[in-house]
Parts: structure tokens; C-alpha cells; sequence
């Protein structure tokens, strides 16, 4: 039974093209089937982020509209085998992204693949609540700042309003993922730490992803971060909270600014 | 030339737009004349003599609770006040028989803005068939940008976003964070209280009476916290 996951979190800038490309690839290197489908219509970014910008001919409105079939316009992974992408419009508007055309387009993924992670656009319009309005799992993308976290608890709001599920009078799952984060700056007090932004929130942890500089490198190359270096630290920060979205009982991995420490011991060259 | 199928009118298709209507709060005159009504226009006259078209283009209600009227009096004293530029948009503590187009339509008892004038209680009429006011309880969390309305009393087992807001004419309890706007006794019952786990609010009020976040005791600032009326006061204490 697939599941369909919405990456969302209200304002822009925060993450959710990054973290929609990684968790993709995440969970397409377990060799579950993934489509990767990007909401953003007028200003698409996903496949740039995966690195497919050259390969894009038809759309997700051209999908809506019926004007061609779903795998016509289904971009395969040339890293991975089990992970597609459907890319936005550049030329159109969310206006163009009708209620019908978007039911029937994740009904069609939905018998095809085992997740569909929906990038939202930011803001709380059309093309936000289009992504989640059938989503049976939500991801909130948050940075450990106030009008972030402010942004995704209205955002929550509306998880538990304007979708399927709620609808339905059922409950949606919704996972509070954490990024950006940077322990020296939580420490310090200049970002809000961990146990605040959960506090204010209160959904469970899906995973805390450390400001890297691999995430802008792997952004840039066009590959997400957990095939770039699945080595680093927001990689593997990213594919825990794959794994956990699956199901499985990872340990929380906190992090700390322990390196920090070591550098000043050891000199400059950990991390 | 093919016979065409009448298209069907816009309007018929789908609900016109431009009709639309809303509840919006003005501020008004109050007028309040007292018996017998002869002399009060001739004070009103001297007064006006002084003020030449003070009450000209500003709406004003006339506060008829005190007089011992008949509707045809009335109708006289409203005809009066016309006659001397003041155009009556409304009438307070009226027979609510009377109503009809000869008379200024009727209004609900208002609040005085006017802080140093002594408060007078409005005359609150309930009516016996009415529902008693209910009790809810919400146990999930008030997030920004929803607000809660509840006749009666309200119980949130959760917290209160920065950016939601809760309203009720009863008490309000929140097992929680409170770090939204609150208002109690929303309908004029000021002997509503709120209660909460952690106040870190946006704005509290009861019965109109408010406190924004920097007017809080900074002392009471993340603490369990208790608010009331005492005395027309809005009082905070922390709830230990």
C-alpha cells in the first residue's frame, strides 16, 4: 500500500525541496519504489535539486490535464534505479493545478509506487493545501528560528483541517523534521534549541539535520545530499529519518557541538 | 442559422459576488433625555446655541430607558430632535412592540467608552427559553492561525500557539502553554476568569478588558497564571 507523504512547512527557504530530494533518495536506496512529485508550479526547483533539469519534456500539468500519461512525464533517476521524479511547471501558475487533476494523478502513483512525496510550495494558498489534500503523511520542515516554527504550527493547523484525512474524521501523521540546525548557535542561544521548537509544536521528532555546508554543495552539484555523500553527517541525518518514517526504531541522533570541541583541541580540521 | 441554447445566466451558474454583508462596530452619541421632555429640549437648545452643529452628520442614539413615553410622544421627541439638526439613527431601551418604520430601528445595549464617566450596568434582558451555556473541552493544541469560539466555558488540554485565538463568554482553562490571545466573558459576563498552565500570552481579555504581552507581570512571565475582573481591573496573579 503506497504511502503518500507531504513535505510542507509554510514559509519558504527552509528546506523542503532539500529534504523532498533527499528522503526520495533515502528511501529509494532501501529499493523502495519512490516518485519524487514537485507542487512548486511556476517556480519548480526539485529538478534542479535532483538534477534532472535537462531531462524534463512534459509536466505535472500536463499530467492534470490529461494531455499525456502519467509515465510519459515520469523522469527516472540515472543514480537510482527505484526513484522518479515529476517535475512542476515553469510556465504555468497553481491556478492551472485543478482539485480533480491532482486526485486522479496521485491515484495513478499510488498504485505504482510504495512512497510519493509531495513537495509543497511554501505558503498556506492553493498549491500548498493541493499538496496535502491527499496525503496520508506529513513531514514539517522547521528551522530552530520563531517565525519558521510560527509558520509551521500554522501549517499544522491546516494539516488537521483541509486534507483527505481530516475529512474524513481520521488522524494524519505528522512528523516534525528539523533543519538547519546548528548546536554551537543553539548553545549560544542565538537559535531556539531542539527541546523548544518541540515544546512549541508538539509533534514527534522525525530527524534533526545539521547545517552543512554538503547540503548547498550537493543542492549545487544537482544530486541530494544521500547519494552526494551518503557519508556525511545531514546524509545520514536524512536517511535515519527515512528509516524512521518506514517504521523502524532508530535512535535519535542529537546533535552536538562536540566537533567544535575537538577543534579547539585538536586544532581546525575536524568536521 | 442554427437555433442556439439559451446559455444559462452568469448569476444562475454560480452565486453572485457583490452581495455580501458584515458585522462591523461603530461608535455612536448616546442621547439620553429625561422627563419631562420639554425642559430637557430647552436645555438641549441652550446647549446648542452654544455648540451650533455639534451633533450635524454624526450619528447619534437616543437612550429612551428613562422616559415614560407613549410611541406617538415619542415619535414627537424624535421629530423634535430632526428639527434641530439631529438625525436619530437609533434608539436604546425602547418597547421592542414599537419597532416599525416610523421609529429609528432598534439597538442592543452597547458598552460606555467613556472612562471617566461613571459605569452604568446595561439592563441585560434574558430571555427564560434560552439555552444555558454549554461546556467544551478541546484536548488538542489551539495551533496559529485557528480560532475557537465557545458560548459558555472552554478547557484546552494543550497549548495555545503564538498566532491562535480562543474566545469564549465563559471561563477559559488551558492546560498548557498560553502563548495566544485569550478572551473571556466575551459577551459581557465579567465574572468570567481564565486559567492557564504557562502564560507567555499575546493579548488577555475579559469582558473587553485586556492586557497585551508587555503590560504582563514579567514576573508571571512561563508561570501557572489566574486573571479576573476586580473592580473593572484586569487582574493577573500567578497560580500556585
Amino acid at each position: 500500500m503506497a504511502q503518500v507523504v507531504v513535505v510542507t512547512s509554510g514559509k519558504g527557504g527552509v528546506g523542503k525541496t532539500t529534504t523532498s530530494a533527499a528522503l526520495g533518495a533515502a528511501l529509494a536506496q532501501t529499493g523502495e519504489r519512490v516518485a519524487v512529485v514537485d507542487f512548486d508550479v511556476g517556480l519548480r526547483n526539485l529538478d534542479l535539486v535532483m538534477g534532472a533539469e535537462r531531462r524534463v519534456v512534459y509536466d505535472l500539468i500536463y499530467v492534470t490535464q490529461g494531455t499525456v500519461k502519467l509515465s510519459q512525464a515520469l523522469i527516472r533517476d540515472k543514480r537510482l534505479e527505484t526513484l522518479y521524479l515529476l517535475a512542476a511547471s515553469q510556465t504555468r501558475d497553481k491556478d492551472a493545478l485543478t482539485d480533480e487533476g491532482v486526485a486522479k494523478v496521485i491515484g495513478e502513483l499510488r498504485e505504482t509506487f510504495d512512497w510519493v512525496i509531495c513537495d509543497s510550495p511554501a505558503g498556506i494558498e492553493r498549491g500548498s493545501t493541493l499538496a496535502m489534500r491527499h496525503a496520508d503523511v506529513a513531514v514539517v520542515v522547521t528551522n530552530p528560528e520563531v517565525s519558521s516554527v510560527r509558520d509551521s504550527d500554522r501549517i499544522i493547523g491546516l494539516l488537521d483541517a483541509k486534507t483527505d484525512k481530516a475529512a474524513r474524521g481520521e488522524h494524519m501523521d505528522k512528523h516534525l523534521l528539523i533543519t538547519r540546525y546548528n548546536p554551537v548557535r543553539a548553545g549560544r542561544g542565538d537559535m531556539l534549541n531542539v527541546d523548544d521548537v518541540i515544546d512549541i509544536l508538539s509533534l514527534p521528532l522525525l530527524g534533526i539535520i545539521p547545517e552543512s555546508d554538503e547540503v548547498l554543495r550537493a543542492s549545487n552539484l544537482g544530486s541530494p545530499v544521500t547519494i552526494n555523500n551518503p557519508k556525511s553527517a545531514p546524509a545520514r541525518a536524512y536517511s535515519d529519518a527515512a528509516r524512521r518514517l518506514m517504521g523502524e526504531d532508530i535512535p535519535m541522533d542529537f546533535p552536538t557541538d562536540r566537533s567544535g570541541l575537538f577543534s579547539k583541541l585538536f586544532g581546525r580540521k575536524a568536521a | 442559422m442554427a437555433a442556439a441554447a439559451p446559455e444559462p445566466s452568469a448569476t444562475a451558474a454560480q452565486p453572485s459576488r457583490s452581495f455580501t454583508f458584515q458585522g462591523r462596530t461603530f461608535l455612536a452619541f448616546v442621547l439620553k433625555p429625561e422627563m419631562p421632555t420639554g425642559r430637557w429640549l430647552a436645555e438641549a437648545d441652550t446647549w446648542l446655541s452654544r455648540s451650533p452643529g455639534f451633533f450635524a452628520a454624526k450619528p447619534v442614539v437616543v437612550d429612551v430607558s428613562r422616559l415614560l413615553l407613549t410611541k406617538a410622544k415619542l415619535a414627537t421627541l424624535i421629530a423634535d430632535l430632526g428639527s434641530r439638526g439631529i438625525r436619530v439613527m437609533g434608539l436604546l431601551g425602547a418597547e421592542p412592540a414599537w419597532v416599525d418604520d416610523d421609529l429609528p430601528p432598534m439597538l442592543a445595549p452597547g458598552r460606555a467608552i467613556d472612562h471617566e464617566a461613571p459605569r452604568e450596568k446595561a439592563p441585560v434582558v434574558q430571555a427564560a427559553a434560552e439555552p444555558a451555556p454549554s461546556s467544551r473541552v478541546i484536548d488538542t493544541p489551539i495551533r496559529s492561525g485557528q480560532t475557537v469560539f465557545q458560548d459558555g466555558d472552554l478547557t484546552i488540554i494543550g497549548s495555545v500557539s503564538s498566532g491562535a485565538e480562543i474566545v469564549a463568554t465563559g471561563s477559559i482553562h488551558i492546560y498548557g502553554a498560553l502563548r495566544g490571545r485569550v478572551l473571556a466573558g466575551a459577551d459581557g459576563n465579567q465574572a468570567a476568569h481564565i486559567f492557564c498552565h504557562r502564560l507567555a500570552a499575546e493579548l488577555v481579555a475579559i469582558d473587553g478588558y485586556y492586557r497585551m504581552a508587555e503590560d504582563l507581570p514579567p514576573s508571571l512571565l512561563e508561570k501557572p497564571a489566574h486573571a479576573w475582573l476586580e473592580d473593572g481591573i484586569l487582574t493577573i496573579k500567578a497560580l500556585d
